[in-house]
This record gives structure tokens, sequence and C-alpha cells, in this order.
């Protein structure tokens, strides 16, 4: 039961990708794209999860938390970048 | 008592997957930059976080002893979420003019911190 | 001489607890590790903690993670049938201004990421001088009362625990 529902588990959250993909192209401006950007990053740790979960390892977990923590920190940092002009000032 | 516990993180797994997905498709369909900040910064934050309460039970199940990182992704990522959106709603205030404009005021004799310096470091 | 050696006692207290959560076992040799670090983490980067936040009532901050959590969980539904099932255009999204009575920035800090976390408002922007929170609803009627739910709710909490 447990694989059933991660393998549906696993299509929705390459569609979640897939719509924010579409944000990425389109957005007008680009703070649209920053977002859809970080959102993709938790939606890429979302599929890690399942996956740890799928094999039934939980090997997975220690690259969901550094693509947490760098994904973080890559939205901040083009954050600070939009609006200071300067990232470490 | 296998079955009841193998249902519970089946579904666990689909509301987070739902919730997911609903971010995303907020993200996607929302006209305006400010509304599409609530989207993933809430969504999908719930939604991994319940993807994360699901693996730990089904782990602990497996295996018997009860692993805590994933306790510590959810509190890093419910940490950060709002930090993103603070910014990225700064950053977005900034460069457009029309929600520049459209600010109420602070009630108080200084502006916003984006767009305005305080009157006391002002007069230095 | 305690506080020579603990500058920060609540630091040192989480670098123990995320130590202890990041080995994934709860053995004496990992609190020891984290308590040497705890110690030491603290006493290096000293110079860039210039000042301590008051915690007045520590035991309120479960009541206050426990209510939090709760209005995550609920409201999160609320904001799901808004996005699936109401055209964008409809919805009423407006800026609203809450004036703070917290004086501490770790204060302000804890409200600000509890009113992003809880759905429906989003804190954008801080005054210039900090007194007061520019936040963006989602979906509201009147302003008044999300503001009065919001200070009501977790602004009068926090000046508990924080003062």
């Amino acid at each position: 039961m447990i694989a059933i529902a991660c393998q549906i588990a696993m299509a929705v959250a390459s569609l979640a990708i897939l719509l924010n993909l579409y944000r990425m192209a389109i957005g007008p401006d680009v703070t649209d794209r920053v977002l859809a950007l970080d959102t993709m990053v938790i939606n890429a740790i979302g599929l890690i999860v399942l996956l740890g979960i799928y094999y039934g390892t939980t090997l997975y977990f220690e690259a969901a938390m550094l693509i947490a923590m760098v994904g973080f920190v890559t939205t901040v940092a083009f954050c600070k970048y939009l609006l200071r002009g300067n990232v470490i000032e | 008592m296998q079955w009841i516990g193998e249902l519970a993180v089946s579904a666990l797994i689909l509301i987070g997957a739902f919730f997911l997905l609903v971010g995303s498709f907020g993200l996607a369909k929302l006209p305006d930059m400010m509304r599409r900040l609530h989207g993933p910064s809430k969504s999908t934050t719930l939604g991994i976080g319940s993807l994360l309460i699901a693996s730990m039970l089904h782990f602990a199940m497996a295996s018997g002893h009860v692993s805590f990182h994933e306790l510590l992704i959810t509190i890093f990522l419910f940490l950060t979420a709002p930090v993103t959106a603070h910014m990225l709603a700064k950053a977005h205030i900034l460069r457009s003019q029309a929600d520049r404009n459209s600010l109420p005021s602070t009630g108080r004799p200084d502006g916003w911190a984006t767009l305005d310096v305080p009157k006391r470091a002002a007069e230095k | 001489m305690a506080m020579r050696f603990f500058p920060h006692p609540l630091l040192t207290v989480w670098i123990v607890a995320v130590w202890v959560l990041l080995a994934n076992e709860v053995t004496f040799g990992h609190l020891v590790l984290g308590l040497i670090l705890g110690i030491l983490i603290p006493l290096a980067t000293s110079a860039y903690w210039p000042g301590r936040p008051r915690v007045g009532a520590p035991m309120m901050m479960i009541e206050f993670m426990l209510v939090v959590l709760w209005d995550i969980v609920v409201s999160n539904i609320q904001v799901a049938f808004l996005i699936l099932f109401r055209r964008g255009d409809s919805l009423q999204s407006r800026f609203i201004t809450v004036p703070l009575d917290l004086k501490s920035p770790e204060a302000i800090t804890v409200l600000a990421g509890t009113i992003t976390m809880t759905p429906g408002t989003v804190s954008s922007d801080v005054s210039a001088d900090g007194r007061a929170l520019l936040v963006h609803c989602l979906e509201t009627d009147g302003a008044d009362e999300t503001i009065a739910q919001i200070k009501h709710r977790y602004e009068r909490r926090l000046k508990r625990i924080f003062e």
C-alpha cells in the first residue's frame, strides 16, 4: 500500500515541479522567477524524501537537509542582491 | 496493527503531496505577485512537514527506533520559509511602482524600511 | 563566573539540542560533544551577539507553539479551498498596517514569522523605526478585525513571553 501511495505522490510532486517551471518561464518580473526557483527546490526535497521511503533507506535525508540549506541561502542571496546591489556589503 | 500504521503513513503521504500540488497551483494561477507569495510559503511547507512525519512513522515502524533527522528538516523549513517570503516581498515593493503607491501609511513619522530611513539616523 | 562561560545560555541549549538531533541518537558521547560545541561557539562568536533577549516566561512558549501549530493546520485547509475554487481576480487582497507594542527585535521577528506561517497573511515589511508591521492579506473583509485578531492571539502571548 505504501509503495502505491509513494508512486502516486511522486507523480503529483513532479506535476507540481512542472507548474513551477511554467511560472518561471512566464513570470513577468524577476521576483516571480526567484519564487518559482525556491518552490522548485522545496518540491525537489519532497521528491527525495519520497524516494527514501520507497527504497526503504534513511540515507537520503542527509541530501535533503543539505539541499534545503543551500536552497534557502540561494533565495536569500538573490533577494539581497535585488535589494541592495551587493550580496555581502 | 501493522495495517493501521501502513494506512496512516499512506494517508499522510497523499495529503502531503496534495498540499505540495495546491501550493504550486496557486503559484501558477494567481494574477498578482503579492498573492503568489501565499501559496508556496505556507501550503508547500505544510506539505513537506506532512511528508516528513509520514517518513518518521514509517521508519519507526520498520526499524524499531525513532529517527529525528526529519524533525530537523521540518523545523529548518518552518523557520526559513517566512524569511524568504519577507525578503521577496521587500524586493517586489522596491521594484514595482504600482504596489509602492498602494502601500498604507505606517502611522509613524517614518516610512517603510525598504523605502525610507529613520528620521534620527538621517539627522547625523 | 558562570556568565563568562555561558554568555548566551539559551543559545547553548539550542546548539546541544540541534547537535543531538543531527547525530540521530542520544548517547553520552554525543551529549558531551554537543556541550563542548555549545560552550565554544557562543564564546567564539560573542562579539556578534551584542545583547541578550529577555525571556520572562519560558513555559508560555510551549503554549504559544501549540496554538501556532493548530492555526497552521486549520487555516491551511481554508487557503487551499480559496486557491482551488475561486478565481484569482475575485480575491480581495490588501495591505494592512499592524502597530506594534513589542520592542525587542527577537520578539518582532517571532511575531512576523508567526504571521507568515498562519495562512491568509504574509508579513512584508517593517517601518523604519521598527514600530509597525506591513502585512498582506489574501482575503479579508475588514482590515480592523484582522489586526485585532493578530494582536489578540499572538502579540498578547508574545508580550507575556518576552517581557
